[in-house]
């Protein structure tokens, strides 16, 4: 087996392949769970206690460590170029480059405001009312930045390969 | 103002006017 099958072959595939466990579960997050949430928060009683308990842990172990393949995949597939990417050093790897950055943010977004503010949602770490409102604020909206970031990031990843051939013959 | 991020439809049409910023961003860097 060649680096190159290595690190081109089995690399792109699995950096797809956590990038669609990721972003899939960070789809879920902000199209399904958010109103589901909502909804079961205005029935009397409330029934949103099965969502919280059963299925975000789960979903939330899965979408973090999803995000750091995703990542590793993605610098194992630069490898050398990854400077030239994320300084912009050749203009060929400049699509590849602001992918890579939105697809770091992202990165950053997860591990840094998304999972430590649902561990005070979901009780997994001790929090005040008034703390786990202002955690549920910044980790929506951590969230739904993501959401955003990750239309320009798709467009980025999927279209670097051919960006610079389209733009500079 | 509202916050875009709010709503999901604010928060797709937030990403798809970033996608042309950051594409003509990235024509621009690239000399093109």
């Amino acid at each position: 087996m060649s680096m190159d099958f290595i690190q081109y072959g089995l690399g792109r595939w699995l950096h797809i392949y956590f990038g669609v466990l990721w972003i899939g579960l960070l789809y879920y997050f902000n199209f399904v769970q958010v109103d589901a949430l909502k909804a079961a928060a205005a029935d009397n009683p409330p029934t949103g206690a099965g969502i919280t308990k059963h299925v975000a842990p789960r979903a939330l172990f899965f979408f973090r460590w999803a995000a750091v393949l995703t990542v590793l995949m993605g610098l194992m597939m630069l490898g050398d170029k990854v400077d030239d990417a994320l300084f912009f050093k050749d203009r060929a790897y400049v699509p590849i480059g602001i992918g890579a950055w939105l697809g770091l943010i992202m990165f950053f977004n997860v591990w840094v405001l998304i999972w430590p503010n649902q561990k005070k949602i979901l009780g997994i770490v001790a929090a005040t009312d008034e703390e786990k409102a202002k955690a549920r604020r910044i980790a929506f909206l951590a969230s739904r930045t993501n959401t955003m970031l990750s239309l320009p990031m798709l467009f980025f990843m999927s279209f670097s390969a051919t960006f610079h051939r389209s733009l500079l013959g | 103002m509202k916050n875009p991020l709010d709503t999901l439809g604010g928060t797709l049409v937030s990403g798809l006017i970033l996608t042309v910023v950051l594409y003509f961003l990235a024509r621009a860097m690239m000399g093109a």
